[in-house]
């Protein structure tokens, strides 16, 4: 018999049932609730005179929706201004309140974003199904869960009977092969993946990533990459198991203990895919040609090196890649190969499920250190990805290097990831963003993402432009490096 | 859940790759709790020339004339034609919630975005993906003659042009299932329940780990 694939594996460990079309009922462990996505699935619940199936399977917590500003954070709810945001939220609160399902409130130090807080608290575990209604769900796989984003009634689904219909997907290998250059990382690897396979590249497949580079990273950077597989097209992004994941998991408070701990790391030793495993289609990229990449479009897709230029739909001969090209620079307001580095920009945001955790503020905090954020620069904001994040941060002193820089430092949230709340771009304002998205609008009525790495958007804060972080890095420190106004 | 078995209506060209879901309903309006009322507010954007937001009296904002549901020969349109890609984004459920209450029963395109096609059909709209020549071609109809409708028959698969032309679609066959006969989700897996109980005890007995609450399961 031909090996399995790691998503082979974790599929058939959670087939309840299979029906003759092909679709299929599976357990789910883990769910993970916020406030944007749940509040029709308890009504439906509630209106069919329902009850979850299983109440210690999921974990509740507002992050969309929720201020980021210390002073609206201190008031609770309370401080939550817009009305509608404020309903939202409260929703969450009672819903969970009424069925007994454990959250993390608003000024709990555990709330933060569900993607951010799931894997910090060990309640996302290897050899699980994992699913929230958030397409960003697919992050959780970089802990070789099988972990996927859903719809609403599709919470409503899982919330009554604990399984999920589901299709099985194909599977796509993503090789990632070689040495990084300095400087490079996580987020540059999985745009340049975008770059080269599309926003539909990964439509059907659950995507693993592999080779040399990805078991080089740490869990975070394989968040990074697993969070935005759904950029690929792909509902599902997987890594195996290995010594990180494992280290990564050892303590913390939802993780098993004692006998449990050695037997359940027995079990996650296999979680990998077998060397004889078929994979439908394979990709494979030398990790050594990655530059940090910077998206110009609005799609992530349209991505191109820090050196390169803006493309020219001139040269373009297919006419809907054409079409979408100029209409893409028409909303960015970008000239034809212009050069990326002459983007001017007038915020910057470093936060998002894709960079908010404790080693991408890091990577920031190294470049912002002894600098200041160019007086161009309108807002430069940092917002952790859970409360926990930020008392790290903090007792490394990294929101010490931030503010001095001139960058704010908020209270965590999905904030400008996704402007729910009132962190927002205004039209066309150019943004440096860690974030995941650059679709139109989606910073805020007509604002114009670009996506970074945390190092990047952080020098980009610095110079108040696009920069190589490579030869940013490679400067000794400059406390009074010139600023362009 | 609405059932569809056959339906004919006036097609709308929205001729443009790649519509995520910020597109069909933007974020603002995700912020309700409620299940309806999100027609007015599809694809905001390009409808209205201002930026909307939730609980506004639309008829007194601006509308952008070019935008192809403000020009009146598709007033009353129930199948939306658009490009490759349809959906893409966000896993928001809002997205056919809008479609749905704007009216569209059918959307016809060469692809559909995953989490959007599941979304979709739990929510009684029907996908119908054609080849990207077909497609072009039926633009080009729709485009050349005002009233264009079509006719869409989900137990034979088939897309009838006004010329009495067929075009035969795929249908994934639970799916197809359910919206014909307008079957809730739920209540067709717990059926399934004995099974699924069956399933559970045999993975917590395997994989203790995973459940938290040993205690308040086993009784
Ligand atoms: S940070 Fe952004 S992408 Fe992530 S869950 Fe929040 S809104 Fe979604």
């Amino acid at each position: 018999m031909a090996g399995q694939t790691l998503y082979d594996k974790l599929w058939s460990q959670h087939l309840v049932k299979e029906r003759d079309d092909g679709t299929a009922l599976i357990y789910i462990d883990r769910h993970l609730l916020h406030e944007v996505t749940s509040p029709q699935a308890f009504e439906g619940l509630r209106l069919a005179r329902r009850k979850p199936w299983r109440l210690d399977a999921n974990l509740a917590t507002p992050d969309h929706n929720v201020p980021t500003t210390l002073k609206e954070r201190a008031a609770g709810n309370a401080g939550i201004l817009d009305q509608v945001s404020l309903i939202q939220v409260q929703t969450l609160d009672d819903n969970c309140e009424a069925y007994g399902i454990e959250e993390f409130r608003i000024n709990d130090a555990r709330q933060g974003i569900v993607h951010v807080v799931g894997p910090e608290q060990g309640a996302t575990l290897p050899g699980m199904t994992v699913v929230c209604g958030d397409s960003h769900t697919a992050t959780h796989g970089a802990f070789a869960a099988l972990a996927h984003g859903i719809g609403t009634s599709e919470v409503e689904h899982v919330l009554a009977t604990q399984c999920l219909l589901a299709q099985k997907m194909k599977n796509l290998r993503v090789r990632v092969e070689g040495k990084l250059g300095t400087g490079i990382t996580a987020k540059d690897i999985v745009l340049a993946v975008i770059g080269r396979i599309g926003t539909a590249g990964g439509t059907g497949y659950a995507i693993e990533f592999a080779g040399s580079a990805i078991r080089e990273l740490s869990m975070e950077g394989r968040m990074t990459i697993c969070n935005m597989a759904i950029e690929a097209g792909a509902r599902v992004g997987l890594v195996g198991v290995d010594d990180t994941t494992i280290d990564y998991l050892r303590e913390r408070p939802y993780a098993p203990t004692a006998a449990q701990w050695d037997a359940a790391v027995a079990a996650w030793r296999d979680l990998v895919s077998d060397d004889d495993a078929r994979f439908d289609k394979e990709v494979v990229i030398d990790a050594a040609e990655i530059a940090p990449q910077v998206t110009w479009g609005t799609s992530p897709e349209m991505v191109a090196p820090v050196f390169g230029e803006v493309p020219d739909p001139a040269g373009i001969a297919d006419d809907s890649v054409k079409g979408g090209v100029i209409r893409a620079l028409e909303y960015m307001g970008l000239a034809p190969r212009q050069k990326i580095t002459d983007i001017r920009l007038d915020k910057v945001f470093i936060g998002s499920c894709t960079n908010s955790r404790i080693e991408d503020l890091r990577e920031a905090a190294k470049v912002a250190k002894g600098n200041k954020v160019a007086k161009s620069i309108q807002l430069a904001m940092v917002v952790p990805g859970s409360g926990l994040v930020k008392r790290q941060a903090e007792a490394e002193g990294l929101d010490r290097i931030f503010l001095e820089a001139g960058f704010e430092w908020r209270e965590p949230g999905c904030s400008m990831c996704l402007a729910m709340n009132a962190d927002k771009l205004g039209a066309g304002e150019h943004c440096a963003s860690t974030s995941n998205r650059n679709f139109e609008g989606r910073q805020g009525y007509g604002g114009r993402t670009h996506l970074v790495s945390p190092a990047m958007a952080a020098a980009a804060a610095i110079a108040g432009h696009f920069v190589d972080i490579r030869g940013f890095s490679q400067q000794p420190q400059q406390p009074q490096q010139p600023q362009e106004a | 859940m609405q059932s569809l078995t056959q339906h004919q209506g006036l097609v709308a060209p929205l001729d443009r790759a790649n519509v995520d879901t910020d597109l069909i309903i933007p974020k603002q309006f995700l912020k309700s709790i409620k299940r309806t009322g999100f027609g007015p507010n599809l694809f905001d954007v390009l409808r209205y020339l201002d930026e909307g937001y939730p609980g506004q009296d639309v008829s007194q904002r601006p509308l952008n004339p070019d935008f192809v549901l403000n020009q009146s020969r598709y007033q009353g349109t129930s199948i939306l034609l658009t490009r490759r890609n349809f959906g893409c984004g966000s896993s928001r459920e809002h997205a056919p919630w809008a479609l749905e209450d704007f009216g569209f029963r059918v959307v016809i395109a060469p692809s559909f975005a995953d989490i959007f096609y599941n979304n979709a059909f739990k929510n009684g709209i029907l996908l119908v993906p054609l080849d990207e020549d077909t497609v072009e071609r039926l633009f080009q109809e729709v485009e050349a003659s005002e009233g264009y409708r079509l006719d869409v028959d989900l137990e034979a698969q088939t897309v009838t042009t006004p010329s009495g032309e067929v075009l035969s679609f795929d249908v994934d066959g639970f799916r197809k299932h359910c919206l014909l006969n307008g079957l809730d989700d739920i209540g067709l897996t717990l059926q399934d329940e004995e099974a699924i109980r069956e399933f559970e005890q045999k993975h917590r007995q395997a994989h203790p780990w995973l459940f938290r609450d040993n205690q308040r399961e086993a009784s």
